[in-house]
């Protein structure tokens, strides 16, 4: 379904992303993992669109996205939600919803449609779907961020640290609310954290990234026990 | 019943009665000729406030655009063209210059674009003092004719000889222009436009193609400043480089930031609340302008969303002390 082969992406002359190919096939559930400053985010920007990479391709379903603009790329089925809880906070949440579903505005039905299952999936939001969004907690913005994502009802889903700066109970929730999105609405996910051992729990296969580059690959359970990966994410 | 001080609906339907009956109350001529320049201006301010309130563009070039709509009328009806004619085709060269001007500028953000676009505000008022075959220089354009009337099954052709119709002109352009934008706000469009002030990151994130939302936002308010330029032009029958000066410019900036922001009957308050607040404090002379600056700043401070935004706020306070009184008891 995803596609990179030998990206590489410069910020302002520094090379950020080295050489990075991966591939991601429909259904899957991916982790991206990696300390601060290893290039998850800037990797993700770059498989959104926001970034351009300098040398390389992107694909996804075939279609090489790697010089579309982002709204274009959106409206292939490829969503980013970007890294910490980005809302319009001075919107409704309904607002913040429906904005989610911008690429398929001029079809109401559709969006009406994604709008119930997204509250079916959040019943909070339901309940609050007046309240302005930046007067959320942590973990109903995240929430809320997430489930905007969903809203024009993605075939695949960059999730950026969604549990970044969240209380462990509430960490422990998103996981569950992430896996049944995998699960329940065959949403491919590619899933981008520091929290290794969430991350490993609820995934299938996982990328490690250092310094920009992919390190190590494979199976969850098998990053799981192996050791670099124990003494530079678990720390046990 | 009455669970809000203010009945909003009520509110416009006095509002909208008291100025269908202005004619027949205002006390002068001169007074009347302020009120029609402030509707004007409204209208004018109206489009500011698309450009700046809602889409969050600090756009510093409005007067220019007001001043091509006027002097594109003034030319126009100068060459022997209907002002029905030249006021939409004014307005169109307004907005077709906006989207040359747009597409070059709206790639800078915040500080910058205010930049740039003052920029062009202020060659826009040179070019206009100094074009001597096209726009009569400093001098400018006088003497343009009353509109051609409209001739009227039953009763007869309209005229536009006094200031009366001249009046009806202006408001009735304003209603258009807000009803437009009423229209355009509430849309899928009008929360793009709001997503893109909110968080441009995440517009584009979500799909929403960021520029060409600015670039239509800005065309649209330049649109609209173009219709109050010309219909300036046409109500005073002149026109001079001060119409299109960044002087004036600022006047529509103070009027949608202290009438209030991102909202529909803001700067249409303050494009008339201000005229008055400055004539009440003429015995100041420049020493008013003291004042204003403290003013500005107080209400950027406290009430961010101007005066309607904080009559707003206020009036939502009230209403949920009297609900939760009701449930109290």
């Amino acid at each position: 379904m995803l596609k990179l082969r030998n990206v590489h992406t410069d910020i302002g002359g520094m090379q950020i992303i080295h050489n990075v190919s991966m591939e991601i096939s429909q259904g899957e559930f991916v982790a991206l993992l990696g300390s601060n400053g290893a290039g998850k985010t800037t990797l993700f920007r770059t498989i959104a669109g926001v970034l351009k990479p300098n040398s390389g391709t992107i694909e996804f379903n075939g279609v090489e996205i790697h010089r579309m603009p982002v709204h274009k790329i959106v409206g292939l089925g490829l969503v980013l939600c970007p890294q910490g809880r980005q809302l319009f906070p001075q919107l409704s949440v309904e607002k913040n919803l429906l904005m989610g579903a911008y690429p398929m505005r001029k079809d109401k039905m559709r969006m009406q449609k994604n709008l119930d299952r997204v509250y079916s999936l959040f019943p909070i939001l339901k309940e609050r779907s007046n309240q302005q969004a930046g007067t959320f907690s942590g973990g109903e913005q995240q929430m809320l961020a997430i489930a905007r994502a969903l809203m024009s009802d993605p075939q695949m889903l960059l999730l950026d640290e969604p549990s970044l700066g969240l209380a462990p109970l509430i960490v422990k929730q998103m996981a569950d609310t992430i896996s049944e999105i995998n699960k329940e609405l065959d949403t491919t996910i590619f899933l981008s954290e520091q929290n290794a051992n969430m991350a490993l729990n609820i995934t299938d296969r996982g990328y490690v990234l250092e310094n920009g580059a992919c390190v190590l690959s494979g199976e969850s359970s098998q990053l799981q026990d192996d050791e670099s990966v124990r003494k530079a994410y678990i720390g046990a | 019943m009455f669970t809000k001080p203010i009945h909003t609906k009520l509110l416009y339907i006095v509002i909208f009665v008291a100025a269908l009956l202005l004619p027949w109350y205002v006390p002068d001529a001169y007074i009347f000729q302020v009120v029609i320049t402030s509707v004007i201006f409204g209208i004018a301010a109206s489009g500011m406030n698309l450009i700046l309130g809602y889409t969050g563009q600090a756009t510093l070039a409005h007067g220019a655009f007001f001043g091509i709509g006027a002097y594109g009328v003034a030319i126009m009806t100068e060459a022997g063209i209907s002002f029905w004619l030249a006021l939409p085709a004014a307005a169109l060269i307004s907005a077709a210059v906006g989207l040359v001007v747009g597409v070059l500028t709206l790639r800078t953000k915040g500080a910058y674009f205010a930049i740039v676009t003052l920029c062009f505000g202020v060659i826009a008022w040179i070019v206009a003092g100094n074009w001597i075959e096209l726009t009569g220089g400093h001098n400018g354009i006088y003497g343009l004719g009353d509109p051609t009337p409209i001739p009227f099954p039953f009763f007869g052709p309209i005229e536009f000889t006094t200031q009366t119709s001249m009046y009806f002109l202006s408001l009735a352009a304003l209603l258009v222009v807000l009803f437009a934008l009423y229209r355009l706000v509430y849309s899928v469009f009008g929360l793009s436009l709001m997503a893109v002030r909110n968080n441009e990151p995440l517009a584009d994130a979500v799909g929403i193609n960021t520029f060409a939302t600015k670039v239509i936002s800005f065309v649209a308010g330049n649109f609209i400043a173009g219709i109050a330029g010309g219909i300036y032009a046409i109500m005073m029958a002149s026109v001079s480089p001060s119409a299109t000066s960044y002087l004036l410019t600022f006047n529509f900036l103070i009027f949608v930031i202290l009438g209030g922001m991102a909202t529909l009957p803001g700067p249409v308050f303050g494009a008339f609340a201000i005229p008055v607040l400055m004539e009440f404090l003429q015995f100041l002379q420049d020493y008013r302008h003291l004042i204003f600056g403290a003013l500005l700043i107080a209400v950027i401070i406290y009430f961010p969303q101007g005066f309607v935004g904080g009559l707003r706020r206020l009036n939502q306070k009230i209403a949920a002390r009297r609900k939760q009184k009701t449930s109290e008891s």
